[in-house]
């Protein structure tokens, strides 16, 4: 049997397992929605925006470990694909992005809807194809789907000009039986030499931290995390994108750390004599200024991505390698050896970090307070919705104060369930996320938490959400500004608030949210959170928007002070450094 | 300081477009490239001079070592290698002269191209000395030139092949 190419395609997506392609139609992608069309194993989710494709895959990818899946056309819908390109690419989420080209001999002549999306798309994306032969799709989509997946995972781009679908050309249908890349060689084990030294290093310390991030969620390696722990019982902190992969209720536990991380996850690590990278990378947002981090600490740094390694810290054990096999081998070593970790020095150590915590730690406590007559503190929005969820619901957010303050009050027990834009800090991407997420977890409660700005960047998505019924729960915390920019003119710029309020232009999101067909609840007491959070999680089969009114005037705290601050100097208040 | 490295490369549309895109993303220089399909024509073999410490260089090591297409990559200045560069020189006749001759004896090179007005010549050495023997040069006198960049190779044993 011979098939056209977008039938390859589909096959190919198919043989892929692939269950949805989040997309929109044009031109140069005609052919390939007609094959589309004609199949009934691949579900299209009609967006309102590529960039709505991009972030809504992306929420599928990060929520399953799938790679997701977007098909948009050549020029406009190529380059509104960049920005969920670029959010996933600095978050390494893996994407297959299958853009439309204008057909191969008008490739160069600036012909209606030409961009060279292969081009643009370059620094962004883990690799990319054109595809110049149609009989090669399969194989290309083999290979990207391999690619997108495997190692450090990142979004792949498949660039097709149109004449490569062409119905009336076929070609019978051949892939390879097995991927062979001699470039590309994902599987390292780690080196044995590597993590002997590093357990000698561990079991040697008497300050030491784990320093958990994404890696451990996508490479997931959570258990063997938790199961290394068992063993050593070492105090644990989580990156923004590690969240959920060490129990937020474990006494070893510190919560978040970096530039909003809790005061003692922070101290910890300045103060560390050991520092256990696992899956991190450092960040500047991490690290603060790099030269001033952990001064006495010896740094053991494991990663699959060996670029990640001494980039910005220098690693005095550098382990390349998967995080699971990595932490698995680490364990072993640690059952082998005669070192026993000192456990008097270790429990000096928690005694100290308990210290620090009751100075100046989170109050997860805000919500048993009811302010009256007072605004809401958007703190409370997120505790209250802890609650309310059983601290088990699915959270996309977008980018922001709120986001942060998710981050430090949703103890996310479980890996993925955490799924917001860290590295790229794209406004727009809890919506479309939050229905890749619902898509693929139809029966769990998914929550987008977002800010009045950042909603309204991808606001369009209501329309899909209807379109596909999608009964995603929205709670934006309404602080009438862009909190964060607004925070830090606040903090560096003397309160001169350029550009980051609206002056009364904000929507009625309520009516809003019930042009789009959905329902719309307004709260402004704290009094009323619980019972409208009730109400909405009630509502099974709809998509509520609640548009909660909190007290502007709130920063997010702990804050690491910059420039020139390392990683012990943070605001713990409004005027008050620590 | 000046590195030279040696990269095995997918013979692809774009696979070259990503290194140097690299080096200007990542915000690092190339001083020169060189590059050309080697052996089965399947892959290409590139030779990149640029500027950097220890750390730099290893970090554009492994970055280019993480792009997709590429094979291998070397840093050939880590031990001893050898390095060269070819130059085409026009020059007109009249500056043919004695001084230029015994400027020109140092290099390996030789006449492509003679005639009552033109002169044009190949000339081949390490990148520095061609350096230092272009700067002696009266610029005046030098209608065209073209360089290779350079090109190297580790010293016998150590082999950088697929
Ligand atoms: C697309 C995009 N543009 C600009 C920014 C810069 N930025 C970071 S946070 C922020 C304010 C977000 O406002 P909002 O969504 O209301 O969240 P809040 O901080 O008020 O909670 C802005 C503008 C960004 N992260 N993304
Ligand atoms: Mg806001």
């Amino acid at each position: 049997m011979k098939f056209s190419g977008g039938d390859l395609l589909m096959r190919a997506l198919r043989e892929e397992g692939v269950k949805y392609i989040f997309g929109y139609p044009g031109g140069a992608a005609l052919h390939i929605y007609d094959a589309l069309f004609k199949q009934k194993h691949i579900e299209h989710i009609l967006v309102r925006h590529e960039q709505g494709a991009t972030h809504a895959a992306d929420g599928y990818a990060r929520s399953t470990g799938k790679a997701g899946v977007v098909l948009v056309t050549s020029g406009p819908g190529a380059t509104n694909a960049i920005t969920g390109l670029a959010t996933a690419f600095m978050d390494s989420v893996p994407l297959v992005v299958i853009s439309g080209q204008v057909q191969s001999h008008l490739i160069g002549t600036d012909s209606f809807q030409e961009t060279d999306m292969i081009g643009i798309s370059r620094p962004i994306v883990k690799h990319s194809y054109i595809i110049n032969k149609a009989e090669d799709i399969p194989k290309v989509v083999q290979e990207a789907f391999y690619i997108a997946t495997t190692g450090r995972p990142g979004p792949v781009v498949i660039d097709i000009p149109k004449d490569m679908t062409d119905p009336n050309l076929k070609f019978e249908y051949k892939k390879p039986k097995s991927i062979n890349i001699r470039s590309y060689k994902p599987k390292i084990d780690p080196h044995p030499g590597q993590i002997k030294k590093a357990a000698r290093a561990l079991l040697s310390s008497e300050r030491p931290v784990i320093y958990a991030g994404g890696g451990v969620v996508l490479g997931n390696a959570s258990k063997e995390l938790i199961a290394l722990n068992k063993l050593v019982k070492v105090p644990v902190t989580n990156t923004l994108m590690g969240l959920g992969s060490y129990p937020p209720k474990d006494k070893l536990f510190l919560g978040m750390l970096g530039m909003h991380g809790t005061y003692e996850a922070n101290m910890a690590m300045h103060n560390a004599d050991l520092i256990l990278a696992i899956g991190a990378r450092f960040d500047d947002r991490i690290t603060n200024t790099p030269a001033l981090f952990a001064p006495n600490a010896k740094v053991v740094h494991i990663d699959v991505d060996p670029a990640s390694i001494s980039k910005i810290i220098n690693a005095d054990i550098p382990i390349v390698g998967q995080v699971k096999e990595s932490v698995l081998a680490l364990i072993k070593e640690i059952k082998k050896s005669k070192i026993k970790i000192d456990s008097e020095a270790l429990d000096q150590w928690m005694s100290q970090i308990y210290e620090w915590k009751r100075l100046h730690g989170l109050n997860h406590d805000l919500w048993k307070h009811v302010r009256k007559n007072q605004k809401i503190l958007p703190q409370v929005v997120v505790q209250e919705l802890y609650h309310a969820t059983n601290g088990d619901a699915w959270i996309t957010s977008d980018v922001g104060q709120h986001q942060m303050f998710v981050a430090q009050y949703y103890k996310f027990n479980k890996p993925r369930r955490w799924v917001n834009s860290g590295g790229l800090g794209t406004m727009g991407f809890g919506l479309p996320a939050a229905m890749g997420v619902k898509l693929a977890f139809p029966k769990d409660e998914v929550v987008c938490v977002t800010g009045e700005g950042s909603i309204q960047m991808c606001i369009q998505e209501l329309s899909t959400c209807l379109q596909y019924g999608l009964p995603i729960k929205i709670v934006n915390i309404n602080n009438e500004a862009l909190g964060m920019v607004k925070q830090w003119q606040d903090m560096i710029y003397n309160k001169r608030h350029s550009a980051s309020t609206y002056q009364n232009s904000l929507p009625d999101f309520v009516r809003l949210a019930e042009a789009y067909g959905h329902i719309g609840f307004k709260v402004t007491k704290q009094e009323d959170l619980s019972k409208v959070f009730k109400k909405a999680f009630s509502l099974k089969n709809r998509l509520v928007f609640i548009d909660v009114y909190v007290d502007p005037s709130e920063h997010v705290y702990p804050m690491l002070v910059a420039p020139n601050g390392s990683m012990k100097d943070m605001w713990v208040a409004k005027d008050k450094k620590a | 300081m000046k590195r030279t490295l040696a990269v095995l490369i997918e013979n692809k549309p774009g696979a070259l477009a990503r290194i140097v895109g690299l080096f200007h993303q990542r915000g690092y220089n190339i001083d020169s490239l060189n590059v050309a399909p080697v052996f089965d024509e399947s892959y290409s073999r590139m030779t990149v001079t640029t500027q950097g410490n220890e750390n730099v260089v290893e970090q554009i090591t492994k970055q280019i070592n993480k792009l997709i297409d590429v094979i291998k990559v070397s840093d050939l200045t880590e031990g001893s290698h050898h390095e060269v560069e070819y130059v085409l020189l026009k020059i007109s006749t009249k500056q043919f002269n004695q001084t230029f001759k015994r400027k020109l004896k140092y290099f390996e090179h030789h006449i492509i191209e003679q005639d009552n007005s033109i002169v044009v010549l190949g000339v081949m050495g390490n990148s520095a000395s061609i350096d230092d023997f272009l700067k002696s040069l009266n610029k005046k006198s030098l209608i065209e030139l073209s360089r290779s960049g350079c090109i190297g190779m580790h010293k016998s044993e150590k082999h950088l092949t697929i």
